[in-house]
């Protein structure tokens, strides 16, 4: 019966895209347990709301995320206009929601790369970062912005689409669709990632609902939810998309929701830019939202956002509450970690789509079965590994000292 | 009569004394109100008898006079309810844990114990969210009228205070 042992993976990590913390009790290879810690990111966002009016909140929830920025904007403003009754024309919520779907388009991309890289197979990821560039160019070119767009003002968007912006932006669509149908193509025939994905990182579909996973994580676990459809906002009550689901139950199931959830996007664009409205793109807002309350929905591409705003008659919000995806989704990480090989730890976590690949910076030995525990720095470990070797009758205590 | 009128009308009808607080901010938002000991039978009728059975998310409220809480609870990803708890006590706020039938609450709750001091029964012992490991006891962020110079004051203080 192999010793054992529990590691922290995080909170910074040389692989790490945002700080997290997980406690694994390891047998072997095997992971018994996972605790996780979360919060190293916490900057107090929705005490600083309370203290800045609506139009500074809306540029600082813009900020909470660096690719899902939109949704966040979006998800707040949607609960201004409710409370202060503001009716944004038809073509700022069409302008709205194809910012939305591009976004979604290059998070995807972004996520396909990141899961290529995290099984080895970095080909994949240089050729989804590149086919990203072509809508990161587009969104500069439609909001001044790669990323945190400040397409948004309560009561509309700051920005009009021109002509020429839609045509670019079609025949965008027709080149990322014949590289979205390759990668369909590798995923869903390349025997490599059909082999490296499946039945990794399992989560049931009863799983999946009782721990309240959300968008592609849950989709892939044939939770058929989608807040663009079951609780419409902005322009897509008029769209007509499918919602995309799997029963995989697994890493490869999350990664056909999301390649194929890209075709969806395209449609969704193409329909948005055949069919916008002419007119006005905002009402002007109130600098003082009259007193209430709002939930607003918003399926960003990790899932769905959440956002509560109170008002209080006056230019600054009374309360506001962020939920994020990624909020959701973690805990079914804990469940999904369960019981599998430490080497699919990075691709596991990655599938819910926060991404970051593993590397130890230090392991805390803990043998179970006394009470001591203790941190391993480099040289104890370098000894300790030696002193092993050396039981298997392979000396390594000769070798010049590094 | 539209799905959330028939909501509304069956919560006012087994709980009569939600006829005032209930009230519909559009086809698929309803919000009502209830004291502490009304929660359990109220949360527990939305759950298994209307099927508001996902849990979108829980807000904590320091109202100054009062503690509230929300609990955001949707019907076939479609309707949603707002129920919000009026906490019993502004000293000393207590709610009772949500995770034996939502175990995603777990993460939700700590944050009601990290930012607003709102103590949940039941809730098994575990890793804080989101404040730091070295928070100075009594702290509680999101209260009203709590600023960041109180940490100054506090010794050791917080990190980058």
């Amino acid at each position: 019966m192999p010793k054992k042992v529990r590691i922290p993976v995080g909170p910074q990590h040389p692989a790490l895209k945002e700080p997290v913390s997980f406690s694994l009790e390891l047998s072997g290879e095997r992971i018994l347990e996972a605790t996780i810690r979360l919060g190293y990111n916490h900057r107090g966002i929705e005490k600083a709301c309370e203290e800045r009016s609506y139009i500074q909140d809306l540029y600082l929830l813009e900020r909470i995320c660096g690719i899902c920025s939109h949704s966040h904007s979006t998800c707040f403003v949607q609960a201004v206009e409710e409370i202060a009754k503001l009716e944004v024309p038809k073509r700022g919520l069409y302008i709205r929601t194809l910012i939305a779907e591009l976004e979604r388009v290059h998070s995807h991309l972004l996520w396909l790369g990141v899961a290529g890289h995290e099984i080895g197979f970095d080909t994949l990821l240089m050729f989804t970062w590149n086919d990203r560039e072509i809508v990161m160019d587009l969104l500069a070119e439609t909001t001044g912005n790669r990323v945190n767009y400040g397409i948004n003002s309560i009561g509309g968007v700051r920005r009009d689409i021109t002509d020429e912006q839609i045509k670019k932006i079609m025949k965008a669509m027709d080149t990322l669709e014949e590289r979205t149908k390759y990668y369909i193509k590798i995923a869903t025939e390349e025997t490599t990632i059909i082999q490296r994905l499946s039945g990794v990182g399992v989560l049931s579909h009863d799983d999946a609902v009782k721990l309240g996973a959300v968008g592609p994580t849950a989709r892939a676990s044939s939770v058929d939810r989608d807040v663009r459809r079951d609780d419409p906002y902005a322009a897509y009550g008029e769209i007509k998309f499918k919602v995309i689901t799997d029963n995989h139950n697994d890493v490869y199931g999350r990664t056909i929701v999301r390649v194929l959830e890209l075709m969806e996007s395209y449609n969704i664009i193409r329909q948005l830019l055949q069919n916008i409205p002419a007119g006005p793109i905002a009402v002007k807002a109130p600098r003082k939202i009259p007193a209430g309350e709002a939930l607003s929905r918003y399926e960003a591409p990790r899932g769905e956002d959440v956002h509560y705003v109170k008002s209080n008659g006056t230019e600054n919000p009374e309360r506001v509450k962020v939920r994020a995806p990624t909020l959701a989704n973690i805990q079914a990480v804990a469940h999904m970690l369960k019981d599998r090989y430490l080497a699919d730890m990075p691709i596991i976590i990655a599938a819910i789509d926060p991404c970051f690949s593993c590397t130890d910076r230090a392991i805390t030995v803990k043998d179970l079965g006394q009470k001591s525990e203790g941190l391993m720095q480099w040289g104890d470990l370098r000894k300790y590994s030696i002193e092993w070797y050396k039981g298997k009758g392979i000396d390594f205590s000769n070798l010049k000292k590094i | 009569m539209s799905d959330i009128e028939k909501t509304k009308e069956n919560l006012i009808q087994k709980f009569p004394a939600l006829a005032e607080k209930t009230q519909i901010t559009r086809e698929t938002r309803i919000w009502t109100e209830i004291p502490f000991e009304l929660f359990l039978p109220v949360f527990n009728y939305l759950l298994t008898d209307l099927h508001f059975n996902v849990l979108c998310a829980i807000t904590g409220m320091d109202e100054v006079t009062q503690f509230s809480v929300i609990y955001h609870l949707a019907k076939e990803n479609q309707l949603v309810v707002s129920l919000k708890v009026i906490l019993a006590s502004k000293e000393k706020p207590f709610i009772n844990t949500i995770t034996d039938t939502f175990p995603a609450a777990d993460i939700y709750e700590r944050e009601l114990v990290d930012l607003l001091g709102i103590h949940v029964n039941g809730l098994k012992e575990g890793n804080r969210y989101p404040l730091p490991d070295n928070w100075p006891q009594g702290e509680y962020p999101l209260r009203k009228g709590w600023t960041a110079d109180r940490l100054k004051k506090k010794e050791g203080g917080a990190p980058n205070a």
